[in-house]
């Protein structure tokens, strides 16, 4: 049952992550960030199926949520026009392929290569209490770090969006 | 054949590789910018399955912080591609020459 759920959120996962890159049907950013919504609930699906539920639900509530809506508001905030076809350049097309493809390459290489060994005997689980206490204890100061690049994050947003930026 | 390791690295590898594709290859600030996390969720898929198959949290703690860290960049991100397209009227990246030579 679990193999088949993988397969699924795998399968989407990847459509859709096809889809936010290259969509033959329309160019519009805005079906690029609803296929992006797609793949980030299909990750969510994956998280769970790792028994990583709190990150499964921060994905969601974050990701899918207050991220996708800012790219959203954005979006609509530009009004961009229906993107005119511009003529795929050919230079960044054929980069593009070669990157991602020797990227791919380099990568599958070293993972068939690559002895995995024996999964844990006893696989983490990632409920709410576990994270909690791992993050309150260990990993307190970067967790305080963090709360400071949200906060530099927020100034920095608002000085950006003052109308008279200089 | 059981789901392994292997199968969330190869998911996560393809998912990143799309990602690279679309930095390349698209030409709207807006999408180069959702390529991008896209390619962050394949590094997130990737260190929660090695927390899981190594049995501790440490990964999964490092997803959140990456998590939080990109909620934090999207907004500054978003914030200066609005700040840029009050001055050029544009979100393409071919109009944005000024420091072609």
């Amino acid at each position: 049952m679990q193999d088949i759920l993988f397969y699924v959120f795998a399968g989407l996962a990847l459509i859709c992550g096809f889809l936010v890159v290259a969509n033959p049907f329309s160019r519009s950013p805005v079906t690029s960030a609803m296929f992006l919504v797609l793949t980030i609930v299909c990750l969510a699906g994956l998280f769970v199926l790792l028994h990583a539920f709190f990150l499964a639900a921060v994905q969601v509530l974050v990701y899918a949520g207050a991220v996708m809506v800012l790219f959203l508001f954005v979006i609509m905030l530009l009004d961009l026009k229906v993107e005119e076809r511009r003529k795929l350049k050919v230079f960044s097309m054929v980069g593009g392929l070669i990157s991602s493809g020797a990227i791919l390459f380099i990568f599958l290489h070293h993972l068939l290569r690559a002895p995995l060994g024996e999964p844990a005997t006893l696989p983490a689980e990632g409920g709410t209490i576990p994270l909690g206490k791992l993050l309150f204890t260990q990993y307190l100061l970067p967790f305080e770090a963090v709360s400071i690049v949200l906060l530099v994050a927020m100034v920095g947003v608002v000085l950006l969006s003052k109308k008279d930026l200089k | 054949m059981n789901v392994g390791l292997a199968h969330y690295l190869v998911v996560s590898i393809i998912l990143f590789c799309l990602g690279v594709l679309g930095v390349m290859t698209r030409r709207n600030l807006l999408v180069i910018y959702m390529s991008l996390e896209l390619m962050l969720n394949a590094a997130n898929l990737a260190l929660a399955a090695f927390s899981r198959f190594n049995g501790n949290l440490d990964g999964q703690v490092f997803v959140f912080f990456v998590i939080t860290v990109a909620a934090a960049e999207v907004a500054v991100g978003l914030a200066l591609i609005v700040a840029l397209y009050r001055h050029r009227q544009t979100a393409q990246v071919d109009d944005l020459t000024t420091m072609k030579l």
